[in-house]
């Protein structure tokens, strides 16, 4: 066979498969989300954001994604230079880390619920200790601190395996002797991690916060598990437009404000740790 | 000199500690949900909780015995497998190209793959769903499996690219030397090399499907897989229900990472360059 069309050929199914299911759709949405009875109008967008629930749902979601990305980010870090140092264990340390990485939002939501809901582990650990002396019922609307609270928990407990693993395979990649080196020159360990593993890890950074943040805007489940309407955001406000409401204009106008967002965060992350043409490990 | 060695003891400590502590931060939860798994259901909805598993199978009878409980969780495991095959079967190949050919275009398409997980895909679930009624695909696990495979597709191309980066070509030239033909020197020399980081790849791909719930929920009605109908029926059902579900869902899981723990880090080193 032609070597020069081997390769094209081993690339069209795939090619083919995200025109059909990535690209069309993507095009379906765009246009179902600007028309309105058959004509071109803004009407689903003006639907949309004047809705009560969306300043609500908007304000939520991004105070979720404000908050649980930089302690993600933070954690990971912490963690993946723990291990770097790790001698015995490393891999038993490794696979209890990233366990959350298999677990769904649903599945953590519900995890978390086991310990929030009002005959649940964290009530029984008060009584126990003798804090309170009725069960408290942590998820309800007198309690939407807490309820914020148990989601944040659960989206840091679920998803900082996946930051953590991009993190600890870039470390991996950086030469061992560019530390050798800051060790004979006197840098403290700070400043090895500030000046050496922070600059050559930002591909990594990169991916990793760029699937993280995304991810992040796409909070569904882990919210209806623990929060149900308490909590209202945007994936759920979608949800409940194609679903309760059966409107699928609107729906795919606010998916695509969601689209919107979350690919003005990856570019600000492409941008704000760009890698400077022509540096390499 | 002791002081010294006081300060470097009590930082060994902090370290020992604060990785115990991580370790406790992850194993926690999933244990009261276990605790909550096999208690019986009066014990589920009781206060105090115990904080000993009594191991009765009350709440997982239950949940077997829920209606349409067990057919969810087989439409999950088809679904599921369906992604796997999809996926792998699509994505493999162009893992393959991308990491022995220098041809036109292959940075722009590494970097497509790469870009489809900047967008939030269970959202393309949307219009599909019409689409789906036309060609009567909805609520097909066909269907749901399609849309899967794009969640999965970007991760199996990367996967196997990495994986096929880490054979050296020279194998393949060798066996051509000795009278392979290109497909032949791949069934024979490489396929065999790289068979358990397909594997791993493939489970990759099951859990991404066997976790959605977005999509599953928008497109599947009577069909439900196990995360849309645990979703659907979150408000109305039992406790011992939800956390029975909750851990049937979450032991793929554990084995999953358990069997693909040495590629996990080897796929998202290379992915990254």
């Amino acid at each position: 066979m032609n070597a020069r069309l081997l390769p094209y050929l081993l690339i069209l199914p795939v090619t083919l498969f995200l025109c059909v299911f990535f690209l069309y759709p993507f095009i379906l949405v765009a246009q179902q989300a600007f028309s309105n009875g058959g004509e071109a109008s803004l009407q689903n967008f003006r639907d949309v954001i004047g809705y009560w629930k969306f300043p609500i749902s908007l304000r939520n979601t991004f105070l979720l994604a404000i908050i649980v990305v930089p302690i993600q980010l933070a954690l990971s870090l912490l963690m993946a230079t723990m291990v770097s140092k790790m001698k015995k264990g490393r891999d038993l340390v490794l696979y209890v880390w990233t366990i959350p990485l298999g677990i769904s939002d649903l599945a953590a939501g519900i995890i978390w619920l086991a310990i929030f809901e009002q005959s649940g582990f964290l009530n029984s650990m008060l009584a126990g200790v003798g804090a309170v002396d009725a069960p408290v019922n942590f998820l309800s609307y007198q309690n939407t601190f807490i309820v914020f609270l148990a989601i944040m928990l659960a989206e840091i407990w679920r998803a900082t395996a996946i930051m953590l693993v991009i993190i600890v395979a870039g470390i991996g990649l950086i030469p061992k002797e560019y530390y050798e080196a800051a060790e004979v020159f006197g840098a403290s360990p700070w400043k090895r991690f500030v000046k050496i593993t922070l600059p050559l890890l930002r591909p990594s950074l990169q991916t990793a916060l760029i699937l993280r943040v995304v991810l992040a805007f796409e909070v569904f489940a882990v919210v209806a598990a623990l929060g149900g309407t308490l909590f209202p955001v945007l994936m759920g406000e979608i949800y409940s437009y194609q679903f309760d409401l059966q409107n699928g204009g609107n729906a795919a106008a606010l998916a695509l404000i969601v689209l919107g967002i979350s690919l003005a965060f990856t570019l600000i992350i492409l941008r704000a740790l760009r890698v400077p043409k022509g540096a390499t490990i | 000199m002791t002081a010294v060695t006081d300060t470097r003891k009590a930082g060994r400590w902090l370290y020992v500690a604060s990785v115990g502590l991580l370790c406790a931060w992850v194993i926690i939860p999933l244990y009261f949900l276990l605790i909550n798994t096999l208690s019986s259901p009066e014990t589920v909805n009781s206060f105090p909780k115990p904080f000993i598993p009594e191991f009765d199978l009350g709440s997982l009878q239950f949940f077997a015995g829920f209606q349409g409980m067990l057919v969810a969780l087989k439409n999950s495991v088809v679904v599921a497998v369906l992604t796997m095959i999809i996926s792998i079967s699509i994505g493999a190949p162009a893992g393959y190209a991308l990491s022995r050919f220098d041809f036109r275009g292959k940075e722009v398409f590494r970097l497509l793959i790469l870009l489809t997980r900047a967008f939030p895909l269970p959202l393309l679930a949307l219009p599909l769903a019409v689409l789906f009624i036309r060609t009567g695909l909805d609520d097909t696990a066909v269907g749901l499996a399609l849309v899967h495979t794009t969640l999965a597709i970007p991760f199996a191309v990367l996967i196997t690219f990495s994986l096929f980066s880490g054979i050296p070509i020279e194998l393949e030239e060798a066996a051509w030397t000795l009278g392979c033909t290109r497909f032949t020197a791949f069934t024979k020399v490489v396929l065999p090399l790289i068979l358990p980081g397909i594997a791993a790849s493939a489970i990759f791909a099951f859990v991404i499907s066997w976790n959605e719930v977005f999509a599953a929920a928008v497109l599947t009605i009577e069909n439900r897989t196990l995360p849309a109908f645990l979703l659907q029926t979150l408000a109305e059902s039992p406790m011992h229900l939800k956390f029975a579900g909750g851990f049937i869902l979450v032991v793929p899981a554990l084995i999953f990472i358990f069997a693909v723990r040495k590629y996990l880090f080897a796929m998202w080193g290379i992915a990254n360059r």
